[in-house]
């Protein structure tokens, strides 16, 4: 029995049991509910559309962001690649449903099958590759996905794109921002509880040893190449389910947007919500989509600026240099991310006034 | 035949310049095993200030030639004081992705005063170096590309064989703790071989000028286009990146030619992943055996 309180002042954990718990105490599971309640009982009744398609562009690319921090935040493979794994994911959506007319429901699970399978593929160097090696196969998998989505025209029709048809549960169409909220954050919910746990399975436990030392994991008796792929595997997975969603909310879909530049995105998010750290992966998620939102405004704000506009300065280039500043000041200054600010704040409040 | 030999022809003009490209980016890894993803950036930083002295300051073409790479010379310095030093013993993870920040940083910079339009060097090649053998023709870039490249291999062997610095930067490269206990300074050799790469990415980003105009996303995509080049030929040799240079470009000219002009871009990356599962360290790499 947990007792009702802000937060232990020392270690009293007993038995390994507690030692896995994902709350401490009550208060973090009783202000987690209240979050819950709040996100989904007064966000979407009360918020702009305009508001609501920035939450949902997050929730989307919290479930992808959640599926890298796996890789490389728990198993320690760096991937270059994962923004061709959510094309992958959201091109295999949009053919199920258009050729095979699978219900919708079941194709965004399918699309994560599917891209899966890709990421396995794509993962097998990770047997004789670490590391820089590792990092430049994957490089090398997201010009090969990109060209391949881009070329194999007879089924993804190529620079046309695809349009997909809205989504339906029996009668029920989805559809407008509202609708997609539901949809999309109670998929977050469910991948996020779903990572939280795998992270305290034994897969969990051998992804963390890999990365720490893998030839000490190799020789716990852990099958490193096995386990690497099953990484690969999951975090795409996560990838093509999320792309999925993002197929049905762009409801059309290109090529376009599945670049490198979406890959450094994941992998920005990644560090900078904090590497290693379930919850920081939708921290990353949530600040890298508010950066570009911010940014968008900003350089068109700049832009109607008329001393800017008669100078004959171009101020659209600066969202790219700020995006890059932002990463290097949060590698530089706060390594551990968002997370680990988050973690700091909190107890400061708790040991407020003694801090020391 | 005369098809084939022309393919062969640009096939090695287009290596000789991956390879000059290339080169910076292994003297970097080779110091300080740095991979460096801002090397496009920096190509496209020394071709521009070329551009900039060249065209706005109307200086002469020697002048600002050695102008910009004493410029590059400090930026490279800069990066490595400001950016790269804190970074030592962090995760790899941090060190790419701070490199690719920095990419970021630049292409912004780049664009905001440059604009992404296409620019072009004012002619000041002498035409003699036009080589022209039976049907196959060498335009004169390409022939003062051998000629700059080779000027610069031979100058770089002297260095690494005979300079001081330079054998302190081998010895840097070859076991760090050593070399810091025998009395190398190994934070102003990082220092140094960071300066010495940003001169040679930016002299390589001029020659790439002269050839294909300056353009910034051209430039940058030739950052990545080094990555199949220095595995092929190994991260650590710079005789390599020359060699593996000229592989890529044959195989590119090749496949453009014969097979689909769309491949082209691809297949260097198709063949890097094949190079990776067979033989990672490359052709001229240092071979670090580890089984796991």
């Amino acid at each position: 029995m947990k007792k009702l309180s802000f937060h232990p002042c020392g270690n009293y954990r007993e038995n390994y049991a507690q030692e896995l718990s994902i709350f401490e105490t009550w208060f973090g599971r009783v202000c987690l509910g209240v979050f819950l309640l709040i996100l989904f009982g007064v966000a979407p009744f009360f918020l702009s559309p305009y508001l609501l398609y920035i939450l949902n562009t997050i929730g989307i690319l919290a479930i992808a962001a959640i599926g890298l921090n796996i890789l490389v935040g728990y198993t320690g493979q760096i991937s270059l690649g994962h923004g061709a794994f959510f094309g992958v994911g959201a091109y295999a959506a949009a053919i199920l449903v258009t050729r095979l007319d699978v219900p919708f429901y079941l194709s965004i699970p399918a699309a994560g099958f599917i891209t899966a399978l890709v990421g396995m593929i794509f993962g097998i160097p990770s047997g004789r590759l670490k590391g820089l090696y590792l990092t430049i196969a994957t490089l090398a998998g997201q010009f090969i996905i990109e060209y391949v989505l881009i070329q194999w025209e007879s089924l993804t029709k190529g620079t046309m794109g695809i349009t997909l048809p809205g989504p339906s549960i029996v009668g029920w169409t989805i559809a407008g921002d509202k609708a997609f909220f539901f949809l999309i954050f109670i998929c977050l919910v469910l991948m996020t509880w779903f990572a939280v746990n795998i992270m305290r399975s034994k897969y969990g436990r051998a992804f963390i040893a890999i990365r720490d030392n893998d030839r000490a994991a190799e020789g716990m008796g852990i099958p490193i190449f096995k386990y690497k792929l099953l990484s690969f595997a999951i975090s795409s997975f996560y990838a093509g389910f999320a792309g999925a969603l993002w197929a049905y909310y762009m409801v059309s879909i290109t090529t376009e947007p599945f670049n490198l530049g979406l890959s450094v995105e994941f992998i920005a998010m990644v560090i900078i919500g904090g590497m290693g750290n379930i919850p920081g992966a939708i921290f990353g998620a949530t600040f890298i989509t508010i950066l570009n939102e911010v940014l968008r405004y900003a350089t068109g704000a700049l832009m109607n600026v008329s001393l800017i506009t008669s100078m004959g300065l171009n101020m659209a280039p600066l969202r790219e240099f700020v995006f890059g500043l932002a990463i290097v000041l949060f590698i530089l200054l706060e390594p551990k991310g968002l997370a680990e600010l988050w973690r700091i704040l909190r107890s400061n409040f708790r040991l407020w006034p003694f801090s020391y | 035949m005369d098809f084939f030999l022309q393919l062969l022809v640009n096939g090695v003009c287009v290596g000789l310049l991956y390879g000059i490209s290339a080169m910076g980016f292994v003297m970097i890894f080779k110091a300080s095993s740095v991979l460096n993803f801002a090397h496009g950036e920096l190509l496209a930083l020394g071709a521009f200030f070329f551009l900039s002295l060249v065209t706005w300051g109307k200086l002469p073409i020697a002048v600002s030639f050695l102008l910009t790479l004493a410029g590059c010379f400090i930026l490279g310095f800069l990066i490595e004081k400001f950016f790269l030093r804190p970074l030592i013993g962090e995760k790899l993870i941090f060190v790419i992705m701070l490199t690719v920040g920095l990419a970021a940083m630049f292409k912004g910079l780049i664009l905001l005063i440059w604009g992404g339009n296409l620019h072009t060097y004012p002619e000041f090649l002498p035409p003699s170096l036009e080589i022209q053998l039976g049907s196959i023709y060498i335009a004169p870039v390409y022939s003062a590309t051998l000629v700059i490249s080779v000027i610069f291999l031979v100058l770089f062997g002297l260095f690494f064989k005979k300079s001081s610095q330079g054998i302190f930067m081998r010895s840097v490269a070859d076991n760090q703790k050593a070399a810091l206990s025998l009395g190398v300074h190994v934070r102003r050799v990082f220092a140094l071989s960071w300066a010495i790469a940003a001169m040679v990415a930016c002299m390589s980003g001029i020659v790439l000028g002269i050839i294909n105009g300056v353009n910034v996303h051209d430039l940058s995509a030739i950052g990545l286009k080094v990555f199949p080049v220095v595995i092929l030929g190994g991260l650590d040799s710079i005789g390599g990146a020359i060699i593996g240079g000229i592989i890529i470009g044959l195989l590119e000219t090749f496949t453009g030619g014969y097979l689909s002009p769309s491949l082209r871009d691809v297949v260097p990356y198709i063949v890097l992943v094949f190079i990776l599962m067979v033989k990672p360290y490359g052709l001229f790499g240092l071979v670090e055996i580890e089984r796991v």
